[in-house]
C-alpha cells in the first residue's frame, strides 16, 4: 500500500484486511461506524470459515483476529502467543468458598420483590478439566441480559425497558462432581454496532476458574435453534463448526420441572491441566 | 497431550460486565496503605495507542514470603486474609491499578511474576501475561531468556513512585512493541 487509505477515501478508520480473489475488503474500525450490511459481514464470515476448511487443521478456540468482529481489529494481538510452561503460582488457583458465594446467587429470579419477566428456565452442566476429571468447589459466575434484551449498564441505550425485578448476575460454587446450577429467565437478543441491523443471539456469559490459572475462561453460552447464530460474527469467529456446537446449550426435557421451569443442559471443559493427578492429591483440596 | 478432551471455547468479555464482574474491594489485595503495600498500575492500550477503557483484568500471585495462597475470601475482603487474587477494570483512559504486596521467591531461583488475565470488549478470548519484578534473579529466567531485548521488556515492571507500573500493548504500534502473551500446553488453537 502506497498510502494509508484513510488519505484516499473520505471515511476514518478504514483498514486493508485482507483480499478475496481480487477484492480488496476495506474495513471500517470504528466500532459504532456500523458502516456494513448484514450480508457483507455474513460474506466475510464464509469466507473465513471456507478458508478454514481447505486448510484441514482443526481449531478449537475462535480466532483472535477475526474482522468481521470489528472491535478485534484493533485489539488482537499481531504476534503469535509465546509458549510457557507454567511455573509457580500459575499452577495453582484462587479459592473460593462459602465465604464468598452465598447459595442464593445461583438463584437470578430472587433477588428483588416481585418475580422477573421471562420464560424461567435452569441451566446446569458439569465443569470438568481436559483429562475429564471435575472442577470442584469452583467459582462460576454468570451474566445476561434480560427478557427484552437489555442489561442492567449505563452504557447499554437499547431502548428496550428494564425490568426492575431482574439484575441478571449470578455466582455459584461447583460441587463435589463439578456440577453448577442456576435458575435465571431466557435473554433476549439485542441489537449491537458492529454492522447495520446486527443483533446478538440470546446468550449468557459465563467465567470459569479451573485447578490453575492457566485453565481462567470466559465465554459465552448459547441456546440451541436461534436463528441468529449463523449471522452472528462474535459465535462465528470460531471457525470450526463442532468447536462452535460447544457452546449451545442442550435443552433437557428431565430437567424441565411441572408448572415452573424450562431446563437446559450445557457441560464444560476447561483446558489443561499441565499438573499430573499425583500432584493434584499432594495438595489435597486446596482450599 | 493429544488425548485431552476439546475445550470448550472462549469468547469475548463483551462491553456490559461491568455491573457484573467487579465488586467491592476487588482491585485490593491489601487494603491501601498497609505496610508493604503497593500499587501495580498501568494502562492497556489498542493497536493505535488508544487506551482501552472496556477491558478487565485479573491478578494471581504469590504472597511476599512467596507462599501461593489458598485462603478463600476474595470476594468479601475482611481486610487480613491475603487470597493472592484480584479484580480490576480500565478507567475511560485505559488505566487499572491494584493495591497488593510484591510477591517473593516461590522456589529457589526463581525470578517472581505476577499472573496476569486480560479480558475486553474486542478481544476474543483471554490472553496471559507476566509481569515480572524487576530484579537480578530475572537474568536466569527461561522464558525471558527466549525472547529478543524489546519483547522481553514487555514482561517487566517497572519500580515508580507508588509501587510498579506495567503497561498492556494489545497491539502493538509504531512507539510501543505488543506485549508478550503467553500459551501454556494445553491450550489448543
Amino acid at each position: 500500500m502506497a498510502f494509508p487509505l484513510s488519505e484516499i477515501l473520505p471515511f476514518a478508520n478504514l483498514n486493508v484486511v485482507g483480499t478475496i480473489g481480487a477484492v480488496t475488503t476495506l474495513i471500517d474500525s470504528n466500532p459504532d461506524g456500523a458502516l456494513a450490511s448484514q450480508s457483507e459481514i455474513s460474506a466475510e464470515i464464509g469466507a473465513i470459515e471456507s478458508a478454514y476448511q481447505r486448510a484441514g487443521v482443526e481449531e478449537t478456540q475462535p480466532r483472535l483476529n477475526y474482522p468481521p468482529y470489528r472491535s478485534s481489529l484493533l485489539r488482537h494481538p499481531t504476534k503469535d502467543l509465546h509458549h510457557a510452561d507454567p511455573e509457580g503460582v500459575e499452577l495453582w488457583t484462587p479459592c473460593f468458598s462459602e465465604r464468598d458465594v452465598h447459595p442464593l446467587e445461583a438463584d437470578l429470579t430472587v433477588q428483588h420483590s416481585g418475580e422477573p419477566i421471562g420464560e424461567r428456565l435452569v441451566v446446569t452442566g458439569r465443569v470438568v478439566d481436559g483429562a475429564g476429571r471435575p472442577v470442584r468447589r469452583q467459582l462460576v459466575e454468570i451474566w445476561q441480559a434480560n427478557a427484552g434484551g437489555r442489561y442492567i449498564h449505563k452504557r447499554d441505550q437499547h431502548p428496550s425497558p428494564i425490568d426492575p425485578n431482574f439484575t441478571g448476575v449470578g455466582r455459584c460454587l461447583t460441587d463435589e462432581d463439578g456440577i453448577y446450577r442456576f435458575t435465571t429467565i431466557k435473554p433476549g437478543p439485542y441489537p449491537w454496532k458492529n454492522h447495520r441491523n446486527a443483533w446478538r443471539p440470546a446468550h449468557i456469559h459465563f467465567s470459569f476458574f479451573g485447578t490453575e490459572f492457566t485453565q481462567r475462561m470466559v465465554t459465552q453460552m448459547y441456546f440451541p435453534g436461534d436463528p441468529l447464530l449463523c449471522l452472528d460474527p462474535i459465535f462465528q469467529a470460531i471457525p470450526d463448526q463442532k468447536a462452535r456446537s460447544r457452546l449451545v446449550a442442550s435443552y433437557d426435557h428431565e430437567l424441565s420441572t411441572h408448572e415452573w421451569a424450562t431446563g437446559y443442559r450445557w457441560d464444560v471443559v476447561l483446558t489443561g491441566p499441565a499438573r499430573t493427578p499425583i500432584e493434584n492429591l499432594g495438595r489435597g483440596a486446596h482450599r | 497431550m493429544s488425548t485431552l478432551l476439546p475445550a470448550t471455547p472462549g469468547q469475548t468479555v463483551g462491553p456490559f460486565f461491568g455491573f457484573a464482574l467487579p465488586f467491592d474491594r476487588c482491585n485490593e489485595l491489601v487494603p491501601p496503605g498497609s505496610p508493604n503495600a503497593v500499587q501495580l498500575h498501568g494502562v492497556v492500550a489498542d493497536g493505535d495507542g488508544r487506551g482501552v477503557p472496556d477491558a478487565l483484568l485479573e491478578i494471581w500471585q504469590a504472597d511476599a514470603d512467596g507462599s501461593i495462597p489458598n485462603a478463600s475470601g476474595s470476594l468479601h475482603r475482611d481486610g487480613w486474609t491475603f487470597t493472592g487474587w484480584g479484580r480490576a477494570t480500565t478507567d475511560e483512559a485505559g488505566r487499572y491499578t491494584f493495591t497488593t504486596v510484591i510477591p517473593g521467591v516461590s522456589e529457589p531461583a526463581a525470578a517472581p511474576f505476577i499472573s496476569i488475565t486480560v479480558f475486553a470488549r474486542g478481544l476474543l478470548n483471554r490472553l496471559f501475561t507476566r509481569a515480572y519484578i524487576p530484579g537480578k534473579q530475572l537474568e536466569n529466567d527461561s522464558l525471558l531468556n527466549t525472547l529478543t531485548p524489546e519483547r522481553r521488556d514487555t514482561l517487566i515492571a517497572t519500580r515508580d513512585r507508588t509501587g510498579l507500573r506495567f503497561d498492556i500493548q494489545l497491539q502493538g504500534t509504531p512507539d510501543k512493541p505488543e506485549t508478550v502473551f503467553l500459551r501454556y500446553p494445553g491450550h489448543q488453537r
